[in-house]
């Protein structure tokens, strides 16, 4: 069964066994509005928990996409940067960002659950 | 200082605005559909933006009032006729812009449109450059509407009728509510459209009759993407008080019969117009999908500084990336390489023309 975490930054993360598929919240989408560009981390190439590994821009500004975990990115999703529209329309599940095989499950612990997340989203926006 | 809020602000929290401050006054960024819908329905349709942030700096009195207001601005004032408007600019001595503005003749002085962060600085300036000897208003008992797009002359015609004939840069007096409004076919979208002074008692009202005409409420956000597509300036952005109106590509804006006259910061601006300038205002298309935004550094192919963006954005009706800067003038001609560094690396680019959406205004009498 696979579990599903949210970090500080609004970022979602999924974990499969070893492979950890990571997006930006539905919350994020709302804060930064039309999103019109996306960048994504290379394949292959390795990334710190907190540290940057994509971005995303509005039609106002842009913002960085933080990974949640460590690990090798495996994929990442060309449809967002084919049409970055898709991240607004289906931010948790069709219009993941990357996936990554993690390298340390516990870095999931300091996670937050669904229920944690939408306290903090509410409260953060407030 | 607390901030200010418009006679819209009931109106912006009813429709769903999210709310920003700007230039000291509480502002609506965007409301519910977001920027991108905001920017098409003012394309396709027509919009409602509220610029009562504005200054509306209202000058009468005395037979010299023209003749004293062309020391200090650069158009033709003499020439112009009553309910006519021009694009202007209020410099320093070095011919820097302090503020572009437009100057509108009315029966007894002038209207100038200031932009809102400027709007107390000017009103000071222009007083002591007058020697206080006329009556300025910076009448804040105003509100100002914009109506933008293809359709605003019939929403706005249904609303106030007859006012569909005015030509574009020219307004007149019309009647709401029993009450005098002045209306202006101008605008900053790069759409035909108007501008509306009206009394703040009777601004909702009237907004929510064209809201009631098929016109919707947009944003800062897409009144900034609307402008840039348009290729019209930003002051504080494009212009600032180390640029003249020639670096910024605005000689247009300055009349021949001009040139040779005195006005504050002439001395410089004739200069420029013989020997020409070190950095001019282009428009910049990036090759692929990367957004550049103001203080992007501009590079040559010698990886070489040239120059710097002061506006970036994702264009919505373009459908890709837009911005302006200045570069260095032997880089300026279009089709010219440029590189972008954006998050550290040089995206290529080229100089192109401006604007990069075509103007749809109700053509009337120009003379550029």
């Amino acid at each position: 069964m696979s579990e599903v975490k949210y970090s500080k930054e609004h970022e979602w993360i999924k974990l499969d066994g070893e492979e950890a598929t990571i997006g930006i919240t539905k919350h994020a989408t709302e804060m930064l509005g039309d999103i019109v560009f996306a960048e994504l981390p290379e394949k292959g190439s390795n990334v710190d928990k907190d540290g940057t590994a994509g971005v995303v821009e509005s039609t106002k500004a842009a913002s960085d996409v933080y990974t949640p975990v460590s690990g090798e990115v495996i994929d990442t999703n060309q449809m967002i940067v084919d049409d970055p529209s898709k991240i607004n329309e289906d931010p948790e599940e069709s219009a993941w960002f990357f996936k990554l095989k993690i390298k340390d499950k516990s870095e999931m612990d300091s996670l937050m659950s669904k229920e944690e997340y939408e306290k903090f989203a509410k409260e953060s926006s407030a | 200082m607390s901030i200010k809020k418009t006679s819209l602000n009931n109106l912006h929290i009813k429709y769903g605005a999210k709310l920003v401050e700007f230039a000291g006054y509480q502002m609506p960024i965007q409301y519910k559909d977001g920027i991108i819908q905001e920017h098409k329905y003012t394309r396709s349709h027509s919009g409602i933006f509220d610029v009562s942030h504005m200054g509306q700096l209202f000058i009468s009195g005395g037979d010299d009032l023209t003749n004293d207001l062309e020391k200090i601005f650069p158009a033709d004032l003499k020439k112009l006729k009553t309910n006519q408007s021009k694009y202007s600019f209020l410099m320093n001595n070095k011919g820097g812009i302090q503020d572009d503005l437009i100057i509108t003749k009315t029966s007894d002085g002038f209207l100038i449109i200031l932009n809102a962060a400027c709007k107390y600085n000017d009103y000071e300036v222009i007083k002591s450059k007058l020697d206080n000897q006329y009556k300025l208003n910076l009448d804040e008992s105003l509100s100002l509407i914009a109506l933008q797009g293809p359709e605003a002359k019939n929403v706005l015609n249904k609303v106030i009728p007859g006012c569909n004939s005015l030509k574009f840069m020219n307004g007149n007096n019309y009647i709401y509510n029993n009450k005098k409004v002045y209306i202006t076919r101008s605008g900053y979208t790069g759409e035909d459209g108007f501008e509306i002074s009206i009394k703040h008692s009777d601004t909702e009202t009237f907004v929510e009759s064209l809201i009631e005409n098929g016109s919707k409420l947009i944003g800062l956000g897409a009144r900034d993407t609307l402008r840039m597509e348009a290729g019209l300036c930003l002051y504080g952005n494009d212009l600032d008080n180390d640029t003249s109106p020639i670096e910024a590509n605005l000689k247009w804006a300055i009349p021949k019969s001009r040139i040779e006259t005195e006005f504050v910061g002439s001395e410089v601006l004739k200069n420029q117009f013989q020997s020409g300038v070190k950095k001019l205002r282009v428009g910049i298309k990036p090759d692929s999908k990367v957004i550049a935004r103001g203080n992007t550094k501009i590079y040559n192919d010698k990886n070489q500084e040239i120059g710097k963006v002061t506006s970036g954005t994702f264009g919505p009706s373009v459908e890709h990336p837009i911005a302006m800067g200045y570069v260095d003038n032997s880089y300026s001609t279009v089709n010219t390489k440029i590189f972008l560094e954006v998050r550290g690396k040089k995206i290529p680019a080229n100089i192109c023309n401006l604007p990069f959406y075509k103007k749809n205004y109700v053509k009337g009498e120009i003379n550029v």
